[in-house]
């Protein structure tokens, strides 16, 4: 963890309440896809976590939904802003055991950290399959940025607007896969947990006070042990997971 | 060259700034960023006898210049604490350590003491009779002087090291139950934990937190943990540890100027991982900029 000044160079909308942010700093401290940062808001006491979509050496880019009063708050901020973050917080993906036909399934603002994992993934040479699930087709984003990574992207909309209709569960039913990693609501997750014939990996979300472990706000049991989702996760795996 | 030094129960502190227990940990998480060895000491997570995952989840709400937690006491209990966290936090801290304990019953209390008390790490006994977030346990035992005071002495009759009583702002009288810690033998009492608070939800209309109320804690509480520490110090001999929303080190010294000895730093170690070392760096230029030479000159200072 490292706490850096990054400042904004732009903030726009890509889909319905979906912003993309990107912006310059060190981001030496992100090790892993999946790891995500803590932003401090003007006006708010908690920091908000949100996953990092893409990072590169000196530059960090977001993607968060406007959710509560944080994001709307972000929403609102212009190139040139500085703001203070805690980068490189959580454990990230583990790529080791993912085989070469690796699924990726990402819902809704879930999506934006299987975006550089993808990226990883195509980079080790992988044949990646990408299932995206929206609620319509306002809501869709990133579809072209993954396919421009080489990978097979499936979209899902729940009201049939766009792609195939339907959740990600009924994008999965016709794709092989070695492996599976995924963001999202945890309907989803149950929904998925209920079909997946593989081993994966979940991102979690909570209500964190500190993010770096600290504080124990965001504890969760698992079936070895307690975790914290912040320290420990948010990134679980199948099978230490109670439901 | 200000002093900065001061001293606690007997023991020499290089600075009065404490993290609060429930806030740091057992040091590692802050280690990673900074030599915790700048800090006054610290007060380790609450620890109970047995090994606790605390209370559901959402634990954490956020509020104006504050924060509302339900944790409920997540520990992994005292023996894991004596045979794992210590051994781990020896790697990294080289001062006595303030150890906090909790408990449902007078002889949780006594049994972990007991199992900490041979640790030569630890320097104080912070015993917490006010967590607001567990039944049946906690603060019951400090929300009235007799209780107060029976937990008191059964933890002094064991325990070979200082033993600071850490009150709850929660109760009509709080001075009352400090005087009834002091009768009952206790070398300092530490305050205020959380205040007692609640958010709701407007799009859910439920309440934010799972076990509904939580410890509220932050800038907001400042001036009433100032009041209480104040009131506390007329009332008692023993020296009082005051914590309650400090975030800086003007308020490091409102709060030694109000009666408190050493200061507890909460809340802000989340917002900000390096708050207590921030507030160490800053502590002499402030002093410097109101005259201050000596920071036990100004404890009580206000009286």
């Amino acid at each position: 963890m490292k706490q850096e000044i990054f400042t904004i160079e732009s903030n726009k909308k890509i889909a319905k309440d979906i912003f993309l942010m990107t912006l310059c700093g060190d981001t030496s401290a992100i090790t892993a896809s999946g790891q995500f940062v803590n932003i401090q808001i003007d006006g708010l006491y908690l920091r908000r976590p949100i996953s990092v979509c893409d990072y590169s050496d000196g530059k960090l880019i977001l993607i968060y939904k406007v959710v509560g009063k944080g994001t709307e708050i972000m929403s609102t901020y212009s190139a040139g802003k500085e703001l203070d973050i805690l980068v490189g917080l959580g454990n990230g993906y583990n790529l080791d055991k993912c085989g070469d036909t690796p699924l990726l399934i990402g819902g809704g603002v879930g999506v934006p950290p299987m975006y550089n994992l993808c990226k990883k993934l195509r980079d080790e040479g992988k044949k990646v399959t990408v299932i995206l699930g929206f609620n319509s087709k306002a809501d869709v984003f990133f579809e072209e940025e993954f396919k421009s990574l080489g990978a097979n992207v499936l979209i899902t909309t729940a009201d049939g607007s766009y792609g195939i209709k339907g959740f990600v569960t009924d994008a999965m039913k016709d794709v092989e896969y070695s492996y599976f990693f995924t963001c999202g609501p945890e309907p989803m997750f149950k929904a998925i947990e209920a079909v997946a014939k593989t081993s994966g990996q979940y991102s979690f979300e909570e209500k964190m006070g500190c993010g770096f472990g600290a504080c124990m706000g965001c504890s969760c049991k698992t079936k070895y042990r307690n975790k914290r989702i912040c320290k420990d996760g948010p990134v679980l795996e199948r099978e230490e997971i109670v439901w | 060259m200000v002093n900065t030094k001061v001293n606690l129960c007997g023991i020499t502190l290089d600075n009065p700034v404490i993290p609060a227990s429930g806030t740091f940990g057992f040091g590692y998480e802050f280690a990673e960023i900074y030599d915790i060895n700048c800090l006054g000491t610290f007060s380790f997570k609450g620890t109970t006898k047995d090994a606790r995952f605390g209370n559901p989840t959402p634990r954490i709400a956020e509020c104006s210049m504050g924060m509302i937690n339900s944790v409920g006491l997540q520990n992994p209990g005292v023996e894991a604490v004596v045979s794992e966290e210590l051994p781990k936090l020896k790697q990294v801290f080289t001062k006595p350590v303030m150890a906090n304990i909790s408990g449902f019953s007078v002889d949780d209390y006594v049994y972990t003491c007991q199992k900490l008390n041979g640790q030569e790490q630890i320097g104080w006994f912070e015993v917490n009779v006010s967590c607001p977030n567990v039944h049946g346990g906690g603060m019951s035992f400090g929300t009235s002087p007799e209780a107060a005071a029976e937990v008191t002495k059964a933890v002094k009759a064991v325990a070979d090291k200082p033993v600071i009583i850490k009150l709850s702002p929660n109760v009509t009288d709080i001075v009352s139950i400090a005087k009834a810690c002091e009768e009952a033998g206790a070398d300092g009492i530490s305050l205020i934990n959380t205040l007692l608070g609640m958010r709701i939800d407007l799009k859910t209309k439920k309440c934010v937190i799972a076990n509904k109320m939580g410890g509220f804690s932050g800038p907001a509480i400042f001036p009433v943990a100032v009041r209480m520490v104040y009131q506390v110090y007329d009332a008692v001999k023993i020296p009082v540890i005051g914590m309650g929303g400090v975030s800086t080190a003007e308020d490091v010294i409102e709060m030694m100027l109000a009666g408190a000895t050493a200061v507890q730093v909460g809340a802000a170690n989340l917002i900000n991982p390096y708050a207590s070392k921030d507030i160490i760096e800053n502590l002499p230029s402030v002093m410097e900029k109101y005259g201050i030479k000596n920071l036990n000159d100004i404890i009580g200072g206000a009286h």
